[in-house]
């Protein structure tokens, strides 16, 4: 007994050098903690995104973003090489949660760079932000994300893409203005980027005169999609508006020319499912149908080196819309850690409230996507839509139309 | 009287005949309510009904799976899912080669048999291999076990065709033969519908025919009514066993190929929620039935597709298409309250169950 009383004292007291020790070490004080990086680690980067399944073209595309953003610095950030690592989100709420779980139990990770799918920042985000980690997402549209009324559980939310706000009213407004149409039926497949972007296009719709004749809906993993159709075509609609994922629009979009009085609707999907991927889901029955999605056309000057460096690295072209505002996120991180980051002799320390104070403070920052400034929200994007029509050329070659059919500026 | 209705009412019998009976009146309430609106015209019911045929008889077509490896070996294979999905996987690459050197397009009739021989014989392979490996080892042990290797089996079978084949999704090429419609009398019906519906409806009537008419057949029935009896009778129960495994998994690749030229899409995850709707039906037809597995994969593919439309839309609910497994599964709740057994399923002895 007595023996093991000394043991206790012992340890104690060593346990009690060993915190003097490192407090003596740790200057930089943040209500949520620093990350210290000794000379010769790495500043670790995680990314959440969908990198398997139906969805990868999205979180693939946009983690090569990322991936030339480093090569642009160099792998390196004052002095330190950059890691990434990630995990796959599965283009859903299980997926996103299951994922930014596994980042936030890693203390090393300084700031995280996700997710693609709405429903997976939903309850992902906020687990990063318990844990402190600050996450830009280059693909979330959904506008709840950045909602002035989203709660405190999203202070370390930002995003490079557009809000749906956006998105949604572009939509409704080429419908109306150049396609000269009247009615409109929407389907979403209840994920929170469907189901806020439908509901955006229907008011916009309506706000401009136009008549919603259904407002259906799927599930992402429904493959029979004529009852839907065939429901829908009751209404008898000129336009439908399905701003869904690859593998169920793929399914709609073939079978929506199978349905009685469906063959000469015009059909519209969003940049969910803007990628080859969808082209061969939906093979020859997507030639003519719509897609929104950033304009391209408008980018910065840059992005024409950052297609050469694609290009160079990866063998083809961006396989889906969001590698630049991946870029950019990437490129937001690492401008908000060069200004924060406090060098200690050989120790750098990366402070986790700063960081995201940092990031919120990006302002007028040139990227690939436009001109960065953040809102109180988190909304940092610079946002050209632009609608653009599927030729038999593209579809075929099995790449993304380059010239908008539709600018609404 | 009143004494012995009382007797044989108990509590939970009133809870589920309650549920039952509220499911029954929504269900009246809102077919009603839809008729009357009058959205729909008859035109539209028949496509609804020829969606639903179609998709059902895909679901019956995997069903038999099921249900004749219940009916032999009194357990679920979960790994069927993956039987169907391995068939019409690896035939994609010899469709997609048929595809590109012509084939296709100048003897379409060819070339889909051979992508449907070689799909069947793919799950063929992988349901006899299934039974082999991770069954056949486990036949005395308790019932739980082979449960479990059958959700093991699954995983690893998933896995396997993903690192095979890769992560992503194929497209199934286009057969222009199946292409555009026909109108049989007033009624517009899709090309490939009715391949699918008639093929399916062939090799479920010579899957009956062979059960009930062939000595194997015969033999088959006698393994899953006692198994000790009929190996004193000199049949081989291993090798009918696996047969059962075989003629499941060829009645998967084939309904694997037919899901392929209706949604045109195959991955490595396609089985799963079809071979859980297949479940479903060979629980609604009443398991180790054959024609209860395809009465209840027709049923379901029904209720699916007309179902939505017709009980709730009349009811006033929004997007009634999301709730269409809902839908389904209520309905398998509907008939196990009135019918524990399935529609067709008969009382089991007390030495089966």
């Amino acid at each position: 007994m007595k023996r093991n009383f000394a043991l206790v004292v012992v340890l104690v007291l060593f346990v009690g050098l060993a915190v003097m020790t490192i407090a003596q070490a740790a200057p930089p004080k943040d209500p949520l903690g620093c990350v210290a990086i000794k000379k010769g680690q790495p500043i670790h980067i995680a990314y959440w995104m969908v990198v398997a399944g139906p969805d990868a073209s999205l979180g693939i595309d946009t983690r090569r973003g990322i991936e030339l953003a480093m090569a642009d610095k160099g792998g390196k950030l004052l002095g330190y090489p950059i890691k990434l690592s990630g995990q796959d989100t599965a283009c859903n709420a299980e997926g996103g949660q299951a994922a930014a779980t596994k980042i936030a139990s890693d203390p090393t990770v300084v700031a995280a760079v996700g997710s693609n799918c709405s429903s997976e920042a939903r309850p992902g985000a906020p687990i990063l932000w318990k844990a402190g980690i600050s996450t830009v997402s280059p693909s979330n549209t959904a506008p709840y994300l950045t909602d002035p009324k989203r709660g405190k559980e999203y202070d370390g939310y930002l995003r490079t893409a557009h809000n749906d706000k956006i998105q949604g009213a572009v939509a409704a407004q080429f419908a109306i203005k150049k396609m000269g149409v009247k009615t409109a039926a929407t389907i979403h497949d209840g994920s929170v980027y469907a189901e806020q972007l439908q509901a955006v296009f229907a008011e916009e719709f309506k706000k401009l005169g136009g008549t919603i004749t259904a407002q259906e809906a799927v599930a992402p993993t429904d493959t029979d999609m004529r009852p839907v159709l065939t429901k829908i075509a009751t209404g008898k609609p000129q336009f439908i508006y399905y701003p869904i994922f690859i593998a169920a629009a793929g399914h709609i979009t073939r079978q929506a020319k199978e349905v009685a009085g469906l063959e000469k609707t015009y059909l519209m999907s969003a940049d969910g499912s803007f990628s080859p991927d969808f082209y061969k889901a939906a093979g020859e029955t997507a030639i003519g149908m719509f897609h929104s999605s950033p304009d391209f056309s408008a980018f910065a000057g840059g992005y024409k080196d950052f297609l050469a460096k694609h290009q160079k690295k990866y063998g083809e072209k961006p396989i889906a819309p969001f590698h630049a505002h991946g870029y950019d996120a990437a490129m937001m991180i690492f401008n908000a850690i060069e200004k924060t980051a406090v060098k200690d002799g050989d120790i750098l320390y990366i402070c986790r409230q700063k960081l995201r104070d940092a990031l919120y403070a990006t302002k007028g920052m040139k990227g690939l996507t436009g001109t960065i400034t953040c809102n109180q929200y988190g909304d940092c994007a610079d946002p050209r839509i632009a609608v653009y029509q599927q030729t038999a050329d593209n579809i075929k070659k099995l790449v993304n139309p380059e010239v908008p059919f539709w600018k609404p500026y | 009287m009143l004494q012995r209705i009382r007797e044989r009412l108990n509590p939970t019998d009133i809870v589920m005949w309650s549920i039952g009976g509220i499911l029954l009146i929504m269900i009246c309430w809102g077919s009603v309510a839809t008729l009357v609106k009058g959205v729909y015209s008859t035109h539209h019911w028949i496509d609804f009904i020829i969606f639903g045929l179609a998709q059902g008889s895909v679901y019956a077509l995997i069903a038999m799976g099921y249900t004749m490896v219940y009916g032999v070996l009194r357990m679920i294979n979960f790994a069927h899912s993956e039987v169907f999905m391995s068939g019409p996987y690896t035939a994609y690459y010899f469709a997609a080669y048929f595809y590109r050197s012509g084939l296709l397009e100048s003897h379409p009739v060819i070339s889909m048999v051979l992508v449907f021989i070689i799909s069947m014989a793919t799950s063929t392979l992988i349901a006899y291999l299934l039974e082999l490996i991770a069954y056949r080892p486990l036949r005395g042990a308790p019932r739980l076990v082979p449960l479990i290797t059958a959700i093991g089996a699954s995983f690893f079978l998933q896995y396997v065709f993903k690192g095979l084949y890769g992560s992503g999704f194929q497209a199934y090429p286009v057969v222009k033969a199946l292409e555009g419609h026909l109108m049989v009398g007033p009624i517009r019906i899709l090309k490939f519908q009715i391949l699918v519906i008639v093929a399916a409806a062939i090799l479920m009537v010579a899957l009956y025919q062979f059960t009930q008419r062939t000595r194997l057949g015969k033999a088959l029935r006698s393994v899953s009514e006692d198994k000790e009896a009929s190996a004193l009778m000199g049949i081989d129960v291993d090798r009918m066993i696996s047969m059962t495994f075989m003629i499941g998994g060829a009645a998967a690749g084939a309904a694997g190929v037919l899901y392929a030229i209706m949604f045109k899409q195959v991955h490595f995850f396609m089985g799963f929620i079809p071979g859980i709707k297949a479940f479903t039906a060979a629980v609604l037809g009443g398991i180790g039935n054959i024609p209860g597995a395809m009465l209840g994969g027709i049923f379901l593919g029904l209720v699916e597709s007309v179902g939505p439309s017709l009980f709730l839309d009349g009811l006033g609910i929004v997007a009634p298409y999301q709730l269409k497994d809902a839908i389904a599964f209520s309905l398998l709740v509907l008939v196990l309250i009135f019918r524990p057994t399935g529609i067709l399923g008969e009382r089991l002895a007390v030495k089966k169950a």
